[in-house]
């Protein structure tokens, strides 16, 4: 085993060229900041893979388990002898592999942006957010307790936020990065309170020893309860809120589909790719603690998680902006992250959930930054977002078009590609636990193999419309991303996970199941049957579908209100019901009495100020005095 | 006895030294730039060498006793002082009255070799001896710029008051002899004090202490005394007298007075609400930016008794930790007002109204070190209150750090109205930008240095915190 001390070099070496170019922005040509920062996102990169290769291939011979290695660590604040916030990092097998998403997904995304974003005002800043954004996500997942993990969290918060009103000129992204932020800044406020009940009982940040399924948590548990649960129960259901506010779990969904106003490529790399698998990389994280210690909330995991694939997956049959429908789809997609976890069992052979969730993650992440790499060179291309303005771009794009359709095959569940594998590895653990959960995700299959044919026949097929100038393909440094990730997604099943990536970090075993192979197979080609009979040529069976369903039609599309029932909540109710009167409280109360501290402490000050007359023997004379007052005072006291 | 002993006195032979080869300069030379040049770089060889290692040990008899602790206190002081002069150094070739330079930098080092004496005194005729030679040479300093009449008088202020306060402290010394039969530290820290006679005897020596720091109502000459002297005397007096007086106090309150802790502690509670209190009071109506220091300077001191009154190593690391943050703090503040007043002759408040707009720089770091001051996170000044606070409620007095937080929310508001005035208030005439020397660049960016990474480097506390075990 080779010294990883050099890993912390990994989050620094983005953070140095968040500053590099943070503050060289303006005065550097952009272009160069483009090359500084993809070159050094390269390095990043290389050194990642380095990380991934040596920690998973080059092992002592006879090693059983993969260990959790701290290579780095330091502690910053000493809170109590026992209680200590450090700065480190933590390698295990899911560090390790989120290293290696994040950095190349990353690293296509800087590669991608220097051509999507060319000529575009404020290049170098977008660089050295893309580096901020890069140093915050490494150093979550590197994090080795969980309070260096939440300064991280907040920072991906901050990052996300200023990368999704890069264009702070528009009213629209500024309103959806503060959207974004709020959003999952209320979720955070769960996470931070679960943080501190589980520091609180546990005694420690420590991610390894928190989560050693023989260690005193776990075994003992804890004696405090709250309205019948235990503090445990209650810390990870809190911890589990902000986790499904970074993911957009159902309900605190809303923030994702508005965030696609950012730049495209930022779409790519945070919505779909790194930052909103973030609530699934934290429980994934502490599984042992929630498989051991809160059951229960494990469970609200998987129906959170399968709600929310199935809700999501309707909701984008009908949009028509490109984005938002790979926006839903990828909460879609993280409901079925969620959902495997939710249903994972620790160690032995039953942690296919686990490791399911893990290799989907790791699929999707490609596949999904490949169909919003895609989504923007067709946005390039036409300048707009609405589907139903394009039609036939495959004659025009015709990288693009293949890679997409990869994407649109991956996604949908088709052998040979990757999504088949993973998706049904999830389908095989949901089988195992809750037949309920198995027949929706069953089910969402086969609704996203349709909607994102319907996205795929309706943008490169059907109708031809006659665009004002002649749509032509992106440059190289736009197709090569693309085509490195479809490759990727073509090949990642031969990464052996179920070796790799599991539970307690030992071989999983697992065969095929042909009784959920095949239907898992035959609903997604039934979905995308349905999408080329209902949009390869303009046909009249959509719009009649359409009138047949009215209401849930208009449901759907506006997103079954979901915007509006907060706005509701927020507005009517605690504005108008609680804020109001804190407001009037505050300003007649608390400000009142404040102005009169203010006023008694002014007159206060007025009426001692003779004190100081500037005259020596006054002086004298209240030294002496206060020598006197206190020694007799003292004396007095002392001995009385 | 052997000749390498004398290495446990390493700072102060070289302090020594330094001011030797000063005055023999200044006999060859009448170039001001040269002697104040010399000065900086023969400090800034003696600040170095501090930090090498050093044995602990005892000398002359328990006379003179040193620890890693005090060295460490010893060099902290050297750092600030070193900044001083940094920041000085333009000021001081500036001067219109034909004053020698030399008598600056002799007059600051034979004060610093003072201040080590007492702290590492054993003896009270040692510490007799080091504090007035740390007092009366800032006296003379005080007075420096002879030919104004505000200057003169706080010389004369200074020496007067100073007069009175040694005067008592040494009336409590003499009975405090008369009682133990000794004045060696250990012979006292071995004794019961706790008698009537030798309670007042203690508090007599206290007010003497007080004096130093500017404790209530021991502090009325520090805002005549600091608005009288030129800026960078009162920065001095304000930063390094006051530290190594706090220094002092505190190692001889956890030794020689241990046995009467729990009298003390209720004296400095008393002090200590007093101090924060009134000097808030009296900083929130000044105009003249040095007299409102002055009296920040005040409620600082009654911050600092929270983390001297914890009696404990805990509470002996905090004070250290906080008065090397005060340095850095203070003399940020000091140093912007005195390169402003340097070069423009302004000292009020709504003079640096619409100073950002040609100043931006300086009056970025003014607001660094009011932040510091006032203690807002992250900057280091936060931390060390935090650390204070620790101190005092591990000693259960929570009350104490209740008022304290009261008035740390007062002393924002003051810090705050300067800020203002520079980034807020309009101003037709604004102090017209100006280019700072560069020794003035140098002392300023260390400030900015240490405010911030004293507060976010932990190692600096830990080490801080390993060598403060003394009792």
């Amino acid at each position: 085993m080779i010294d990883f001390s050099f890993t912390i070099l990994i989050p620094l070496l983005p953070l140095l060229l968040f500053f590099v170019l943070g503050l060289t922005s303006g005065k550097m040509k952009p272009v160069l900041s483009g090359y500084i920062g993809t070159l050094g996102m390269f390095a990043t990169a290389a050194m990642s893979y380095f990380v991934a290769f040596q920690y998973f291939f080059n092992r002592p011979a006879g090693a059983e388990a993969f260990e959790k290695i701290v290579p780095f660590n330091t502690v910053w604040l000493n809170l109590t002898d026992k209680l200590h916030i450090d700065l480190g990092v933590l390698l295990d097998p899911i560090s390790v592999m989120m290293l290696v998403v994040i950095t190349t997904v990353s690293l296509m995304v800087h590669l991608y942006s220097m051509g999507y974003m060319k000529g575009e005002t404020g290049y170098s800043r977008f660089y050295a957010f893309l580096s901020l954004f890069s140093f915050s996500m490494l150093g979550l997942v590197l994090a080795p307790n969980i309070f260096q993990m939440y300064i991280c969290w907040e920072l991906v918060g901050v990052s996300s936020y200023l990368l999704i009103s890069f264009y702070y000129e528009k009213p629209a992204a500024v309103s959806a990065g503060k959207k974004a932020f709020i959003v999952t800044r209320f979720a955070d406020l769960g996470f931070l309170i679960g943080i501190l009940i589980l520091s609180y009982i546990s005694g420690t940040f420590d991610f390894v020893s928190m989560t050693d399924p023989q260690g005193a948590l776990i075994t003992q548990g804890t004696p405090l309860t709250f309205m019948g649960l235990s503090a445990l129960t209650w810390a990870l259901a809190l911890i589990f809120v902000g986790g499904a506010g970074k993911s957009a779990m159902f309900p605190l969904h809303i923030w994702l589909p508005d965030a696609m106003e950012g730049p495209t490529p930022v779409s790519a790399l945070i919505h779909a790719a790194t930052m909103v698998v973030a609530g699934v990389y934290l429980v994934a994280r502490l599984f042992p603690l929630y498989y051991f210690g809160a059951p229960d909330v494990l469970t609200i995991v998987a129906y959170t998680g399968g709600f929310t694939s199935l809700f999501a997956a309707i909701i984008a049959c009908v949009q028509t902006d490109i984005k938002r429908v790979l926006a839903f789809s990828t909460m879609s997609q993280i409901g079925y992250m969620m959902l495997a976890l939710g249903v994972s069992g620790y160690g032995e052979n039953h942690g296919l959930g686990f490791t399911a969730s893990m290799f989907h993650l790791f699929t999707h992440a490609m596949f999904k930054a490949l169909l919003f790499l895609g989504a923007g060179a067709i946005i390039h291309a036409v300048h707009t977002n609405n589907m139903n303005e394009m039609g036939g771009l495959r004659k025009y794009l015709p990288i693009t078009h293949i890679t997409f359709l990869i994407a649109c095959l991956t996604i949908s569940g088709i052998p040979p590609f990757s999504g088949f594998f993973s998706k049904d590895e999830i389908l095989a653990a949901a089988f195992e636990n809750n037949k309920i959960l198995f027949f929706v995700e069953w089910a969402v299959a086969g609704i996203t193999a349709f909607y994102m044919f319907r996205l795929y026949f309706n943008v490169f097929w059907g109708k031809n419309t006659n665009y004002k100038h002649t749509p032509h393909e992106s440059p190289l440094t736009m197709t090569l991303p693309l085509m490195i990730l479809a490759f990727a997604s073509m090949v990642s099943e031969l990464i052996p996970f179920s070796k790799l990536v599991t539970s307690d970090g030992l071989v999983l075993h697992i065969q095929t199941e042909w009784i959920i192979v095949i239907p898992s197979v035959l609903v997604g080609a039934t979905g995308i049957v349905l999408a080329w009979l209902f949009y390869k040529k303009e046909s009249a069976i959509p719009d009649k579908l359409v009138t047949t369903f009215a209401t849930t039609y208009k449901w759907s599309f506006n997103k079954f209100y979901m915007d509006e029932l907060y706005l509701f909540i927020t507005k009517k109710i605690i504005f108008k019901r609680i804020s109001q009167p804190i407001a009037w409280f505050d300003r007649n109360v608390v400000d009142a009495s404040m102005n009169g501290i203010a006023w008694v402490t002014n007159k206060m000050s007025d009426s001692i100020k003779g004190l100081q007359s500037g005259q020596l023997q006054k002086y004298g004379y209240v030294f002496i005095s206060g020598v006197i007052i206190l020694a007799f005072t003292f004396v007095y006291v002392w001995f009385k | 006895m052997r000749l390498e002993s004398f290495l446990l006195m390493r700072h102060e032979i070289l302090l020594t030294v330094a001011l030797l080869i000063i005055l023999i300069a200044e006999l060859s030379t009448e170039n001001k730039k040269k002697i104040s040049n010399l000065s900086v770089i023969l400090f800034l060889g003696v600040t170095v060498i501090g930090f090498l290692p050093v044995p602990e040990g005892l000398l002359f008899g328990e006379m003179y006793r040193t620890s890693h602790l005090i060295v460490l206190m010893k060099n902290i002081l050297n750092i600030g002082t070193l900044i001083l002069f940094f920041q000085s150094a333009e000021w001081i070739k500036q001067t219109e009255y034909k004053n020698k330079v030399s008598e600056f930098y002799m007059l600051i080092l034979s004060t610093l070799i003072g201040m080590n004496f007492m702290i590492s005194s054993g003896h009270f005729i040692m510490f007799y001896i080091g504090l007035e030679l740390a007092t009366i040479p800032i006296a003379a300093l005080a007075a420096y710029d002879r030919l104004k009449n505000i200057s003169a008088e706080a010389g004369i202020k200074l020496i007067l008051s100073s007069a009175l306060s040694t005067g008592i402290m040494l009336y409590g010394i003499s009975m405090l002899y008369g009682t133990v039969g000794s004045l060696y530290f250990s012979d006292m820290a071995g004794a019961n004090l706790n008698t009537p006679l030798q309670t007042l005897a203690f508090i007599f020596f206290f007010a003497g202490m007080g004096f130093k720091i500017s404790l209530v109502p021991f502090h009325l000459w520090t805002a005549d005394v600091y608005e009288g002297a030129p800026i960078n005397v009162s920065s001095y007096l304000s930063v390094i007298s006051k530290g190594a007086a706090v220094f002092t106090l505190t190692i001889i309150l956890y030794t020689v007075f241990y046995s009467i802790m729990p009298m003390w502690k209720n004296l400095l509670y008393v002090v200590a609400i007093l101090t924060m209190t009134v000097g808030n009071l009296f900083a929130l109506r000044q105009q003249n930016l040095k007299r409102f220091l002055a009296f920040s300077s005040v409620a600082q001191a009654g911050f600092i008794l929270l983390g001297i009154i914890d009696g404990s190593g805990l509470g002996m690391a905090s004070v250290v930790y906080f008065v090397l943050i005060y340095i850095f703090t203070n003399l940020g503040a000091f140093g912007v007002v005195s390169a402003i007043s340097v070069a423009s002759g302004k000292e009020h408040i709504d003079d640096y109204n619409g100073l950002y707009k040609t100043n931006p720089k300086l009056s970025l770091l003014l607001m660094l070190a009011l932040f510091s001051l006032a203690g807002i996170p992250p900057v280091a000044g936060f931390f060390g209150k935090f650390f204070l606070f620790t101190a005092a409620a591990h000693s259960g007095y929570f009350w104490l750090v209740f008022i304290a937080v009261i008035n740390a929310t007062i002393s924002l508001y003051y810090y705050l109205l300067v800020v203002k005035a520079m980034f807020i208030n309009k101003n037709e005439n604004p102090i017209a930008y100006f280019k700072s020397a560069f020794t003035t660049k140098v002392g300023l960016l260390l400030c900015v240095f240490g405010i911030f990474a004293i507060g976010l480097l932990s190692p600096v506390y830990e080490f801080i915190r390993m060598f403060s075990n003394i009792l």
